[in-house]
Order: structure tokens, then C-alpha cells, then sequence
């Protein structure tokens, strides 16, 4: 586990990896795409709207595993100090945002025809849109502190805290009866949904998973890469420095 | 012990006799109060039905401005470094400051409620439902904050970064301050079941908050 945690060899080993991870993102988005529009039956109640699901859900779910990943990252960071959970804590934070955002705004799209209007102040739709704004916070405190060691530790200690939003979204359909409806998927006694519908959800969230994994990776890679920029330009000019000293004193 | 009752005196001396303390946050309640009606209309009625929710936006909106305070001149002219160096946990350190900006900040807004809780048209059961409401989750809001302020104490120009830090957290306490000073009005909900869960909100708030706002100041060295 610490020989895949060196960021040299991560980045050797993501080299290696991410092409291939790439190919399987693209087959599997096509293939989802594909069920999505063509091969999935359209409801009988909400007609061909329910395609939307498709992109809805699989959104959805990611909002909540990157927060989870992000967690995990921010474990790393107070207790192990670890490099490579900054850069992941980094990168995750907007992909999140964007995940949540997209779930919000098919959301919205969906609840237009469905309910008659584009947002109600429902619990699940309210702690995804407070989730929406944690990420956002989190975004705008990476980009205010300067330095990135710093940086990493405030973040982390804000996404422990905005940690006990993730529990009350998945539970705000069962604590609150409101017009969002109930887990019909990861539910006790089996998915509540037809097999047609089912596969292509699956094979889309698996391909939105993947594409989550491949942008996540790609973003470490350049975190560590721009640190490294850093790190070399701050050599740089220390190096400048010393070589302009003995010039001028020559001057002098 | 005698450490901690002696930086809460501090704190208490330093607010009345630097910057006006509390009464700037009451003045800034009394204006949001005041520019409502403006914005809304004076109709009394709509006035009474949505006034508490006025009240605890206002209530959370000072409670804000008063944030950035609570460390940062600490931070600018050192003290906050003797103060983490020093035998006393930093949490509880921080848990008496958090006490002490309440006490002058927290509490003045919540002796202000009932008076301008009147100006909104507010009557016996409503204005007694709002004050108890905003006594009892003040410090949550005081608590919850004091992470934000810690996360954001060396920052140039932290005060936005601050706001969009604590507001999200915020919400639980808002939902239920609002929804007990609604119940005390008549309702379906009696009023000690939000209460309750508001007294909860602080307690936890007041128990957990200092640990991670200690451990953000710590951070920033």
C-alpha cells in the first residue's frame, strides 16, 4: 500500500493504467447511452421522461461516493500527512460539485414534467443542494490558502464536519415522507424496478463511476505535477538568487 | 480553572472596551428588522405569520458579522500563539472564548427579541416562542461558526470565505429554530419536540465544535 503511495510511482502506475481505464470508461458510456435511448422500455406513467433517470441517478449516487472519497482522503491527510491524500482531498472537491450539479439540474428537468414544477423545498432535494454548497466551500477554501499543506488540513477538517450531511441525504426519503420518492434500487428485499430499466442504470452508474475514476486520477496527476512546478520554481529562484549575489558584490 | 475564568474575564473586558462590543451585532438585528418591512410591505398580518423566521435570519446574519472577530485579533497581535502554547488544552481555550463571544454577542440579540418581535407584530405566545427558540439555539450558531472563523483566521479577507463556510451548517438549526418559535404560535407540532432537538443541536454543537475548531487553528501554523 505505501509503495503505491509514493507519488512516482503513482504516477508511473496511472500512466500505465489510465489509457485502458479510459477505453473501458468510453465502452461502457456508450453501452449505457445506448440502452439508455434505445434498448430501455419508456414508462407507461412518465413516457420517454424517464430516460432521464438514467443520467439523474447514476449523478446522484457519485455526489455522495466522492464525498465519501474525499472523507477517506481527509483521513489521510490528519493522520497519515500523507501527499497523495491532499492531492486526491484537491481533486475530488470540484468533480463533486460538478456530479451534484449535474444531479440537480437533470433533477430539475425531471421534476418539470413529473411534478408540475422545476424545484420544491424537499428534504432530499434540500441536503443535496446544502451538499452542493459544502462542495463549493470547500472549493473556494482550496483556492484562498495559498499554501497547499495548510490548505490540505483546513479542508479536511471541514469535510469531517460536513460529513453528517451524507447520511441525512440518503436518509431524507425514509425520515421525511415528501415528494422525492423512496430508494428503489439499494433497498431491503431487492430492487423495486423493472429488470429493462434496471441493467441500463447499472451499466450507467458503472460508467460514470469509471469516468469519476478517470478524471479523479487525471486531476492527481496534475496536482502532483503542478506541486512539483512549485517546489522546482521555488528551487529556481533560489538558485537565481545565489547566482546574482556574487555578481553584484563583484559590482561593488 | 482560575486560567479559564481569568481569559473569560479577559475576553468580556477586551469586547466592552474595544469596538463596541455586542451592541454593534444588536444594531445591525435592529436594521435587518427594520429594512424587512421595506422590502415586503408593512402589512401586519404577513408581518406576524412570517416575523420569526425574520427574527432568526436576522439573529444568524449578526451572529455572523461578530464571527471573524472571535480570533482574529488574537491572531494578529500573537496572543493566539501564547494562548497554544500554553498548558491549557486549546479546546478548552476555545471553548470559553466561544462562551464569552456568546455572552456578548449571542445573548444581547436574544434580550433584543422580544422588543422587536413587537415591531413585527408579534404577540404574547409567538414573542415568547421566539425568544426561547433563539436563547436556545444561539450558541449552536455561535459554536458552529467558530469552526468557520478558526478555518479562516489567517486569511486575507476571510469574512466571505467565513460565510459561505458556516451558512450550509447552519441549516439544521435554522430549521428547527424557526419551526419551535412557529409551534409556540398554535400549530400541529407542540412546541417542546423542535425545542428539544434545538437544545440538542447546541449541546452537541457546543461539545464537538471546539475540538475541530482547535484543530483548525492548529493547522494554520
Amino acid at each position: 500500500m505505501l509503495k503505491y503511495a509514493n507519488p512516482t510511482y503513482f504516477l508511473r502506475l496511472t500512466a500505465a493504467v489510465l489509457p485502458w481505464l479510459w477505453g473501458a470508461t468510453l465502452l461502457t458510456l456508450c453501452l449505457g447511452l445506448y440502452m439508455t435511448f434505445v434498448m430501455a422500455p419508456a414508462d407507461y406513467q412518465q413516457g420517454e421522461t424517464v430516460r432521464i433517470m438514467y443520467i439523474h441517478v447514476p449523478a446522484a449516487w457519485l455526489s455522495m461516493f466522492i464525498y465519501t472519497v474525499m472523507t477517506l482522503s481527509a483521513l489521510g491527510t490528519l493522520v497519515w500527512r500523507h501527499p497523495l491524500a491532499d492531492a486526491s482531498q484537491q481533486a475530488a472537491a470540484p468533480l463533486g460539485a460538478g456530479f451534484t450539479f449535474i444531479c440537480l439540474v437533470t433533477g430539475s428537468f425531471w421534476g418539470k414534467p413529473m411534478w408540475g414544477t422545476w424545484w420544491v423545498w424537499d428534504a432530499r432535494l434540500t441536503s443535496v443542494l446544502v451538499l452542493f454548497l459544502i462542495y463549493l466551500g470547500l472549493v473556494a477554501l482550496w483556492n484562498t490558502i495559498e499554501e497547499p499543506l495548510k490548505a490540505a488540513r483546513a479542508a479536511a477538517i471541514l469535510t469531517l464536519v460536513g460529513v453528517v450531511n451524507i447520511p441525512i441525504i440518503k436518509f431524507s426519503v425514509d425520515w421525511w415522507n415528501t415528494l422525492h420518492q423512496p430508494a428503489s434500487v439499494l433497498r431491503m428485499g431487492g430492487p423495486a424496478i423493472h429488470p429493462s430499466m434496471l441493467w441500463p442504470l447499472l451499466v450507467m452508474a458503472v460508467g460514470a463511476s469509471l469516468l469519476f475514476v478517470c478524471l479523479h486520477l487525471m486531476a492527481i496527476r496534475n496536482e502532483i505535477l503542478r506541486r512539483r512546478l512549485r517546489r522546482l520554481s521555488y528551487l529556481a529562484a533560489e538558485a537565481a538568487d545565489r547566482g546574482l549575489e556574487p555578481q553584484m558584490e563583484a559590482g561593488q | 480553572m482560575s486560567a479559564l475564568a481569568a481569559l473569560f474575564r479577559r475576553e468580556l473586558r477586551l469586547a466592552n472596551r474595544a469596538g463596541g462590543g455586542g451592541a454593534m451585532g444588536v444594531v445591525f438585528f435592529l436594521i435587518l428588522v427594520t429594512i424587512t418591512p421595506f422590502a415586503i410591505g408593512p402589512d401586519l398580518n404577513l408581518l406576524a405569520r412570517i416575523g420569526p423566521a425574520i427574527l432568526w435570519i436576522a439573529a444568524l446574519l449578526s451572529t455572523l458579522l461578530g464571527l471573524d472577530r472571535l480570533f482574529l485579533s488574537d491572531y494578529e497581535d500573537g496572543s493566539l500563539d501564547l494562548l497554544e502554547m500554553a498548558d491549557t488544552p486549546l479546546e478548552l481555550v476555545v471553548l470559553v472564548k466561544c462562551l464569552a463571544h456568546w455572552a456578548v454577542t449571542g445573548l444581547p440579540l436574544v434580550l433584543a427579541t422580544p422588543l422587536f418581535g413587537l415591531m413585527l407584530a408579534l404577540d404574547g405566545d409567538a414573542l415568547w416562542g421566539v425568544t426561547a427558540s433563539l436563547a436556545a439555539g444561539a450558541p449552536a450558531l455561535t459554536f458552529i461558526g467558530a469552526i468557520g472563523a478558526a478555518l479562516t483566521v489567517s486569511l486575507r479577507r476571510g469574512g466571505f470565505l467565513l460565510a459561505i463556510l458556516v451558512l450550509p451548517f447552519t441549516v439544521p438549526v435554522l430549521i428547527f429554530g424557526v419551526s419551535a418559535a412557529s409551534a409556540a404560535s398554535g400549530g400541529t407540532v407542540p412546541f417542546m419536540t423542535p425545542f428539544l432537538i434545538l437544545c440538542a443541536l447546541s449541546l452537541v454543537s457546543m461539545a464537538l465544535a471546539p475540538f475541530a475548531a482547535a484543530a483548525a487553528l492548529r493547522s494554520g501554523d
